[in-house]
């Protein structure tokens, strides 16, 4: 069964590796639904989210051959209710509409969105949450021809209390020191 | 060791030289000049192979790899210098041979301007490298180099190509050379798990029918003496893929034959009566398992295999064994009881005995008026004791060969199993020989793939390499045209050769050679080849609509192999 996976990649930062990660993507046929690129809590290692929908056998592959990439240091996948992930999106919208009414207040209000600036011509707001929620807030505020719309890749953190990474890294060094 | 002041190309070198590199096949031009440069000063340490294309020089780097284990080493030129190494960084990177194949490029600062024969070769090859990188300052050849070596050659091999831009190899730099021993985010081998030994020595205790696949995995661990061990304590008969072909003797009286589309009919047919099949370094191409879904249905499957993505990848292991082959088949030895299996093996004799005479037969002995590849193929290995070294091309011929010719020594199949380039087998001779000088080696090709690189003649002519190439003629594309009389109502869409005088463009290159088209001369023709001092061509001309059998046909199942149409 297809569904939503968020796969967290860890890798040197070297330059090409997107495409060596995006290629893995390319070539299984998956489409890459998100992609937030990041340097971890670790200095010099970077962290890759990608949001893919998917089967599970398709995850479990994806990830070992991305993981199979030289610069990969260890590649996760995860359902949705195993992380804490957010979205961001802005919306610019035009000024007028605020001053005939309410209700873009009020719809900013109800959402707990928030505005950044406004100016003469334009009010920009911003909304974090899951996807669903900053779509439900653009179709809301599309009422008013939204003038732009972007919603970021996703960021996610896992619920797992224990730090797999980090466990991993300490495996590694010792697998290090072990050829020495 | 103290660093010294050297030039890029310099140092570009004398890593080379660290890594004990003894042949370089390559091809100059404008962006790799100052390498060559460097080169000079080092004839007497290093054998530069020009060769005719950059493609002969990346097959010939292949054929070497394949014979000696060590990695091949190419030079080519930027654009399409490093453009025309693609088809063979793809084959070497599917056949997991290690090679190291540098490239020059544009001085940085031209770097995409669209430079004169600029090409994003980096971009280009990263689907078909284990590992690739881009070269732009002196200070890093010594480290990216060793690195590179270390790369290829462990863990699965593979191919990496490294891009040297024209500033990188003037410029100068403090050279000091280390050797690359590991790389943190690179983990080659994992060491075994004795608990999966267990599980997977548990299973082979047991099974009634087990059956043990011979992958490529078995040459590049150096296993050959394991695997045998394994299977003569076991009593387990063993199989093999096309790239598993010459780890075990041909003579084994445990080695029941080849897999796949074209194999052997026991194997494929008594795959899905096993209850347990051991993959030992292989990958389960679709060639080897037919329709995955009607695949060695009753039998759990053990994979001993190094790389992790392989596992799950196209069949469901019940025991997945992750690591070295060569160590975890030691470990298993200890573990696994002694057996013989003799009714087991009775089935595959009975295989043996039908195929014998419906197929072999006529095959090794016809009686027909034309000549038959299998018969040329069965007289050189005949003639060379089951001891030479087999190269070969893609289709027929290639298929015909793996299945007759003899073996008594490891790493003397070269072939192009996964990518099945055509135009291989001429550079990967020329290759084969100059990685195993003091052995015969016999190229074996089709008129078709001969055309695509026939061009390294002169290559082969101009090093007096010993070649003997064995072209089986039946002026077509014989595969392309087998599947057209079999699967597309005889239709033979533009697959009939003219061909050449082949034998006047061998002399034009000063190659003898002569044809043969008559059972009476065959015999001595090849003897004739094979006592020639130098390279030689021979021109069988064969029967024209010869088939290969037996046959799984695409999207059938393994069991469903065919022996006839």
């Amino acid at each position: 069964m297809k569904k939503e996976y968020i796969l967290t990649v860890y890798s040197e930062n070297h330059i090409g590796l997107l495409t060596r990660i995006t290629n893995v993507f390319t070539r299984r046929k998956t489409n890459i639904d998100s992609l937030t690129v990041s340097e971890s809590a670790l200095h010099g290692i970077f962290k890759f989210t990608i949001v893919v929908h998917c089967t599970e056998a398709m995850a479990i592959k994806l990830v070992s051959q991305i993981e199979k990439q030289i610069d990969v240091l260890k590649a996760f996948y995860h359902t949705n209710d195993e992380m804490i992930f957010q979205e961001i999106a802005l919306y610019k919208v035009p000024i007028e509409p605020i001053y005939e009414s309410d209700t873009i207040e009020k719809i900013v209000r109800k959402a707990g969105a928030r505005i950044l600036e406004i100016t003469k011509d334009y009010v920009v707001i911003e909304k974090t949450g899951h996807k669903e929620d900053t779509q439900a807030l653009f179709e809301e505020l599309n009422q008013f021809k939204v003038m732009q719309f972007i919603r970021s890749g996703r960021v996610a953190i896992t619920r797992d209390p224990i730090e797999r990474l980090s466990e991993f890294l300490k495996e590694r060094d010792a697998f290090l020191t072990s050829l020495d | 060791m103290t660093a010294k002041k050297v030039t890029g190309s310099q140092a570009l070198i004398l890593s080379l030289m660290e890594e004990g590199v003894d042949t370089i096949f390559g091809y100059p031009g404008g962006a790799i000049m100052p390498v060559y440069d460097a080169l000079y000063d080092f004839d007497k340490e290093v054998k530069h192979i020009l060769t005719r294309h950059e493609q002969g020089a990346i097959h010939g780097a292949q054929g070497y790899a394949r014979v000696t284990g060590k990695p091949g080493i190419v030079f080519a030129t930027s654009g399409p210098g490093a453009t025309n190494l693609m088809t063979g960084i793809a084959d070497a990177m599917i056949d997991s041979t290690p090679l190291v194949c540098i490239t020059g490029q544009v001085a940085a600062p031209l770097l995409g301007t669209d430079a004169f024969q600029e090409s994003d070769i980096v971009g280009m090859s990263i689907p078909v490298t284990k590992w690739n990188y881009q070269i732009t300052t002196p200070e890093e050849i010594p480290e990216v180099m060793a690195q590179a070596f270390y790369i290829a050659t462990t863990g699965r091999p593979g191919p990496v190509l490294i891009d040297v831009t024209k500033d990188a190899q003037f410029g100068e730099l403090e050279y000091k050379y280390e050797k690359c021993k590991k790389i943190r985010s690179y983990v080659p081998e994992t060491n075994i798990d004795p608990h999966q030994i267990k599980a997977a020595a548990e299973l082979i205790n047991e099974a009634k029918k087990p059956m043990l696949l011979v992958g490529q995995g078995i040459i590049l661990s150096n296993a050959e003496e394991e695997v045998k061990a394994f299977i003569e304590k076991t009593g387990i008969p063993a199989a093999w893929t096309l790239l598993g072909l010459s780890a075990l003797p041909t003579d084994h009286r445990l080695n029941v034959g080849m897999l796949g589309m074209h194999g052997n009919y026991g194997p494929n047919k008594l795959t899905n009566e096993a209850d347990l099949i051991i993959a030992v370094g292989m990958r389960f191409d679709d060639r080897v398992t037919g329709k995955v879904s009607e695949y060695a249905k009753k039998a759990k499957i053990i994979h001993i295999e190094i790389d992790p993505a392989e596992i799950d990848k196209i069949v469901k292991t019940d025991v997945a064994v992750l690591g070295d082959a060569k160590k975890a088949l030691k470990m298993l030895i200890d573990n696994v009881n002694p057996n013989t299996h003799e009714s087991w093996h009775n089935e595959f004799k009975k295989c043996d005995a039908i195929e014998n005479e419906k197929v072999i037969q006529k095959d090794l002995y016809p009686t027909k008026q034309g000549l038959t590849m299998g018969e040329a193929i069965r007289i050189v290995s005949e003639k060379t004791n089951n001891e030479a070294i087999l190269v070969t091309d893609v289709g027929q011929h290639q298929m015909i060969a793996q299945r007759y010719f003899g073996f008594k020594k490891s790493r003397s199949n070269v072939t192009s199993g996964g990518l099945g380039t055509m135009g291989f087998c001429l550079p990967a001779a020329m290759g084969a020989q100059l990685g195993a000088p003091e052995r015969t080696v016999v190229g074996v090709v089709g008129d078709g793939g001969f055309q695509m690189t026939i061009q390294e003649l002169g290559t082969i002519a101009q090093n007096k390499l010993p070649v003997k190439i064995m072209l089986l003629n039946n002026n077509f594309l014989g595969m392309v045209r087998q599947w057209q009389q079999l699967f597309f109502d005889k239709r033979y869409s533009f697959t009939e050769l003219h061909n050449p005088d082949f034998i006047t463009i061998g002399k034009g290159f000063g190659i003898n050679g002569h044809t043969v088209d008559k059972r009476e001369d065959l015999d001595a023709s090849i003897q004739k080849m094979l006592d020639h001092d130098g390279p030689y061509l021979l021109e069988v001309k064969i029967e024209k609509e010869d088939n290969v059998f037996p046959m799984v046909p695409t999207g059938a199942s393994v069991s469903d192999v065919i022996l006839e149409p």
